[in-house]
């Protein structure tokens, strides 16, 4: 998978724990938490809906390299996801 | 006979506007069914009735704005005869095809029965678009000559599909309402502990190292399972003061304070919290969060809290001192838990603390009472594993 298609799917698994922010432009360095005003139960749904359409088991201590949409797509080549 | 009225939908909203018929005229109810969905202030909210029966006859409009209160259907027992709207409705055949005739609102408030239930004949079309907008076919008003078409499904298309999301000049006015009540008639008091927190948080991460990313817990659940658990032994912080009597309640319906994006927050409650292990707690609360953010609420979730907890969350601030909501009696704040210097048989060291408020009707109890809450509050989170 190309880096925009990783993008697509980490945005995907926000969009769907968090389906108000349904069109907003998403910044690649900036935390979610920051932009979205996303809250500890809304990032738990995202590692969860990560977590299910990657099959990758994220450790709670990674939590804070997915915090970006740049981390999460660097998180998910390092795990060989999408190769 | 029993009118079914507008149920309380928490000390901010004094009406509603009436969105969706869930059940029709025959359907038979049980206690907590979904009747109807209704707009506010506070998005989409489902209204559950209170009784068992068969629906009889639906006296408000999709569209109608309804005070708190005021019938808006009737309900029959299980054994009693039917009632008009339904004698006119059985000798009508397909169910499909039965379309009750919501008033256009020229006319008057409550047309005579008989019209209320109707054959109406669905274009293909109409068929398909309700389907696609998710519309209920049986709440659709036929146009001329009794036909459901395209422009009637439009019309009928529900309020929260148009504009998912919440008005938030409503909701801020909502809450000032709340408030600005709460400030003026609460006698609060305040009381709060810093307590440490590291041996649960330990716990916490050492749990969920060995869950499933699913299964994992936030910190907020063993915070509210203590919090209720402890509330259970402090009765006078965990009831109703209405009419210039407090109410103790027995059981714990935990409001759990949600912020919005955009602004505003909003308090649903977990009923019986105090029962719930947190496997149990956890699925309540994401399921609770899940519908403030894209679902509907329940009329109950927003009328029967007996407390609220406010929990701040990762880098927010150390401390909160909330407002009671009316016409609950005590609102538990909880900070931002970090590490902090910390004292320990004479030697500072470094620990993860939390600062927990509690503000307390003054009418009700006073600040010893509060203060044992945060100390068995805090015995309980020394002891995460029995929690």
């Amino acid at each position: 998978m190309t880096d925009a298609e990783l993008a697509e799917l980490v945005k995907s698994a926000l969009l769907k724990v968090a389906p108000d922010l349904a069109g907003e432009e998403f910044a690649a360095e900036k935390r979610f938490r920051d932009q979205f005003e996303v809250d500890s139960m809304d990032l738990l749904n995202f590692m969860i809906e990560l977590h299910r359409t990657t099959g990758i088991d994220i450790p709670e201590r990674d939590y804070p390299k997915l915090e970006t949409l740049a981390g999460c797509v660097a998180y998910l080549k390092t795990k060989g996801f999408g190769k | 006979m029993i009118e079914f009225r507008m149920p309380s939908l928490g000390a901010d909203m004094e009406a509603a506007t009436l969105v969706e018929w869930v059940k029709k005229p025959g359907d038979r109810l049980k206690r907590g069914d979904v009747i109807a969905v209704v707009e506010t202030q506070k998005g989409a909210i489902e209204i559950e009735v209170f009784n068992d029966g068969v629906l009889d006859e639906i006296l408000t409009n999709i569209g109608e704005k309804v005070p708190v209160g005021r019938a808006i259907a009737t309900i029959r027992g299980m054994d009693e005869a039917l009632g008009p709207a339904l004698r006119a409705a059985v000798p009508v055949a397909a169910p499909e095809k039965i379309a009750p005739v919501t008033a256009p609102p020229e006319e008057a408030a409550r047309p005579p029965p008989e019209t209320r239930v109707v054959q109406a004949q669905i274009t293909p079309a109409a068929r398909r678009r309700a389907q696609e907008l998710g519309v209920d076919l049986a709440a659709v008003k036929p146009g001329l000559g009794g036909v459901v078409g395209l422009d009637q499904v439009e019309a009928a298309r529900p309020v929260t599909k148009e504009r998912p999301g919440i008005l938030f000049d409503e909701m801020r006015n909502a809450i000032a309402a709340a408030m600005a009540r709460s400030h003026r008639e609460i006698p609060h008091y305040y009381v709060a502990s810093t307590i440490d927190v590291s041996r649960l948080m330990d716990w916490l991460e050492a749990e969920n190292s060995r869950r499933s990313v699913p299964a994992r817990l936030i910190c907020a659940v063993p915070l509210m399972r203590a919090a209720a658990l402890a509330l259970k032994e402090t009765p006078e912080l965990n009831g109703h003061y209405e009419e210039g009597r407090f109410e103790p309640a027995g059981r714990v319906n935990m409001g759990v304070a949600v912020a919005m994006r955009g602004g505003g927050l909003i308090a649903p409650a977990i009923l019986e919290a105090e029962i719930l292990d947190m496997d149990e707690l956890m699925e309540r609360l994401r399921d609770l969060v899940a519908r403030v953010r894209g679902g509907r609420l329940r009329s109950s979730e927003l009328s029967q809290g007996t407390v609220t907890f406010s929990n701040l969350g990762e880098e927010t601030a150390d401390s909160v001192l909330p407002l009671i909501y009316p016409p609950q009696v005590a609102i538990i704040g909880c900070g931002q838990i970090a590490e902090r210097p910390w004292a320990d048989h004479g030697a500072v060291v470094v620990r993860r603390t939390l600062t927990v408020s509690v503000a307390g009707d003054h009418r009700v109890s006073d600040g010893r009472r509060a203060a044992q809450f945060l100390t068995h509050f805090q015995q309980l989170l020394h002891n995460p594993e029995k929690l």
